[in-house]
């Protein structure tokens, strides 16, 4: 299997199935000539012609609705948020409209199309580049969220969430996009959604996480293996549907739970996991459940120091998860 | 002084650059903002200019290298230095190897640092804490606890304020401990599950010497028309086991007479000598685990477990016991049934039994079943609806075995019969394969006759 990074493997999900099926299609800003600002997009303009990789103007309301329109008229289509911080203009679309259409119309309308969004900082982005979103989509039934960690989840989920028939809020951590390198296998494939995977296995302490803080968890685990500490790290890879049986069993395997991610800690998707281990597996657990997370602040700072300081990091989800150990 | 050109930042996402072009060589020298290099990435090709006036000492990067951001690239000596001082800027470390075979995991490329547009030096907080961390673990009751887990130093644990977490609370319950008899390693002399697992395993002192008939403790209703059992764990796992098979398994159910006089002939032929060899009564049970062992291993599809986009075909053939323990229901498993001869069957059923009623069954007697077999004729029965084991593909029951008037050749005999009974999920298996695996069971007891060979 080649090696691949994120970003070409998002490519490739996204070339793949256009080159499958005519009602995919492409819109957004930059996407077509320019080929997308983290080049997620390169070439396809050329490859698949204008009018299915389609440069929209600066304006999300109009791209999520022509999306949206597209959809109930049997489209399948891609429109990309060019960063995750840019989304609130289409909220309407999306959560008012595109969530609720399949239930208001008892199936009638279907809105087969996958929101990509790069999203999350770590990479000096400041205020309007390096937002979390997650949790408002997370917390609205009818959406599916996606948030693969390495090439081979990003290819396959995608290819899943562009065969969906619900709308899929699709996730892709931008300084992943890069930095993430791994196999990705040359045959068709295809993951399920709705799966989380076992990043890692170990008997002590069960460690939930998504996206960029998945790989900064196994990296903490790496570290205390070291110390006699058995970490098992869980990516959710998609966080609606919920794999509450992976996270379940693990959970009631170990006894300890803590959950990562960058997102802010209040109200967050570790606050529904941590309910969830509290109400379903109650009997199993031998420890407090543990955050590592996002502090409560309105948005990622420019600044390094401060950047740094709002990260979870290996080394603070490494200090987190000794003092669970030890309790 | 001259001072370290670092590889910029030169675009989110971005992580590594490549020296596309020199523009300056050693001894040139360079305005402040004039470009230095051309820089390439999958992203963007862009002149990086010099941070300061001054010239070129030396080059640290080839063109055509594909460096880390923040990998030195070269050095500068600004115009006030004396010529040939130490860099100011110490080289960093490049780690740049991919692991041998990275795997679906992937890996995280190694000291790829951020750094502003023009280089320069990142500042290294000492003590990150804006990270939110929640839990009462953060908060310890002992200042003083070491941080790393030292069972080697655990104190003393208190006795009477003893606060369980529920799985403690739960396995002491289980395992009948008194918690109080338990050395705490954890948080201040906490209990902690290991702590508990550790004392169960560690010897008989904790058995109760003789468990006293469980008389349920009930508790009355307010009007006195009900009472109510607390539902022990046991119960509640037997309870979840059993709505688990039947809300996802979609069961079928068939059963077949079985003419079992011959086999009733066998077992007391061989009675006597084999209970005073073996110390221990012949039932009928091993001749029926053989039986179906054997049939399992005709019908592997009987031995298998339903996988969602396919079929798990399990190469040994563990069978689980269904035995009435006292707490509840178990079901030990006799692992690699059928690698054992009838009499090794009935020691090895007679061992896992007599352990599960004992309650000294290992972790390891009650995992990896593939079949289940329920001898439900002792307790009296002639027909049973039994549950599958979740997630094997089948159980089995044997009946009551009796003598009845059976037609053979159109007159009328008196036989022993037994019926036995089969649930199976019918996702893994069709009626006709069930039908079969029955047929293979009924045949092969039939045969068993005075002259079998039980060793």
């Amino acid at each position: 299997m080649a090696v691949k990074s994120v970003i070409e493997a998002v490519r490739e999900a996204i070339r793949e199935e256009m080159a499958r099926d005519p009602k995919v299609f492409v819109i957004g800003e930059d996407v077509g000539i320019r080929g997308g600002v983290f080049l997620a997009t390169l070439g396809l303009a050329e490859e698949f012609g204008y009018d299915r990789v389609i440069d929209a103007p600066l304006a999300e309301a109009s791209i999520m609705g022509i999306a949206l329109g597209a959809a109930f008229r049997g489209m399948r289509p891609i429109p990309e948020v060019q960063f995750s911080d840019f989304v609130w203009p289409s909220i309407n679309q999306l959560i008012g409209e595109a969530a609720r259409t399949c239930y208001g119309t008892n199936g009638a309308l279907q809105v087969p199309m996958v929101i990509r969004m790069p999203y999350g900082g770590g990479i000096r982005g400041g205020l309007f580049h390096s937002q979390n979103v997650e949790t408002h989509f997370f917390h609205t039934p009818g959406l599916k969220v996606v948030t693969p960690s390495t090439p081979y989840d990003a290819k396959g989920l995608l290819k899943s969430a562009i065969r969906d028939n619900n709308p899929v809020v699709f996730l892709e951590h931008k300084k992943t996009y890069r930095l993430v390198r791994g196999e990705v296998p040359d045959e068709e494939y295809t993951l399920p959604l709705g799966k989380a995977d076992i990043k890692r296995t170990g008997s002590h302490i069960t460690v939930v996480s998504y996206g960029l803080t998945l790989h900064y968890c196994l990296e903490g685990a790496e570290e205390l293996a070291g110390e006699g500490i058995d970490v098992e790290v869980v990516d959710l890879r998609t966080l609606t549907p919920l794999d509450t049986e992976t996270i379940l069993e693990s959970v009631k395997k170990t006894g300890k739970l803590a959950i990562v991610h960058e997102d802010n800690i209040t109200g967050g998707v570790g606050a529904e996991i941590a309910a969830l281990a509290a109400g379903q597996a109650f009997e199993y657990l031998d420890g407090p459940i543990m955050r590592v997370c996002g502090p409560d602040v309105p948005t990622m700072p420019f600044a390094q120091t401060l950047e740094d300081a709002y990260m979870p990091t290996a080394d603070k989800i490494a200090d987190g998860l000794r003092k669970l150990a030890a309790y | 002084m001259s001072i370290t050109i670092e590889l910029p930042h030169v675009g989110e996402s971005v992580v590594e650059g490549t020296i596309g072009k020199w523009l300056k060589k050693p001894g040139d020298t360079v305005k402040r903002y004039e470009p230095l290099v051309e820089i390439i990435t999958d992203k963007v090709t862009m002149e990086v200019p010099s941070p300061v006036d001054g010239s070129v000492v030396r080059l640290l990067a080839e063109e055509g290298e594909t460096l880390p951001m923040g990998a030195p690239i070269a050095e500068v000596a600004t115009a006030d230095s004396p010529e040939g001082a130490e860099p100011e800027t110490a080289s960093i470390e490049i780690e740049t190897a991919a692991p041998d075979s990275p795997g679906t995991t992937g890996y995280l490329l190694k000291n790829v640092t951020p750094v502003g547009p023009t280089g320069g030096a990142v500042v290294e907080i000492e003590e990150p804490t804006g990270t939110t961390a929640d839990a009462a673990a953060t908060q310890p009751a002992a200042p003083a606890a070491p941080v790393t887990p030292a069972p080697a130093a655990a104190p003393p644990a208190p006795s009477g304020s003893t606060r369980l977490s529920p799985a403690v609370r739960r396995l002491a319950q289980e395992h009948s401990v008194d918690v109080s008899q338990v050395q705490g390693t954890g948080l201040g002399g906490r209990i902690t599950r290991d702590d508990v697992l550790k004392f169960v395993e560690s010897g008989p002192a904790t058995a109760p010497a003789a468990a006293p008939a469980r008389q349920p403790a009930g508790e009355t209703s307010a009007d006195g028309e009900e009472t109510y059992i607390t539902v022990t764990p046991v119960r509640r796992m037997i309870a979840e086991a059993m709505v688990k098979s039947v809300s996802e398994i979609p069961s079928a159910w068939s059963t077949v007479e079985v003419d079992v006089t011959s086999l009733v002939a066998l077992r007391a032929s061989v009675r006597a000598e084999f209970e005073q060899k073996q110390g221990s009564s012949l039932t009928y049970l091993p001749f029926v685990i053989k039986a179906v062992v054997e049939a399992l291993k005709e019908f592997p599809t009987m031995n298998a477990t339903w996988g969602g986009d396919k079929i798990i075909l399990k190469n040994r053939v563990n069978l689980g016991l269904a035995v009435a323990a006292p707490g509840g229901l178990i079901v030990p498993v006799l692992h690699n049934a059928d690698q054992l001869s009838i009499a090794g069957l009935a020691a090895a059923a007679k061992d896992l039994a007599d352990r599960a009623r004992t309650k000294k069954l290992t972790l390891n007697d009650v995992q990896g079943g593939t079949f289940t077999l329920n001898n439900t004729g002792a307790l009296g029965s002639y027909l049973s609806g039994p549950i599958i084991n979740y997630p094997q593909a089948g159980i089995l029951t044997t009946e009551t075995i009796q003598k009845r008037a059976v037609v053979i050749d159109d007159a009328i005999a008196i036989r022993s019969m037994m019926n036995i009974c089969l649930a199976f999920d019918h996702r893994i298996n069709d009626g006709s394969e069930a039908s079969g695996f029955m047929a293979a069971v009924k045949s092969k007891l039939q045969k068993m006759a005075p002259g079998t060979s039980i060793y």
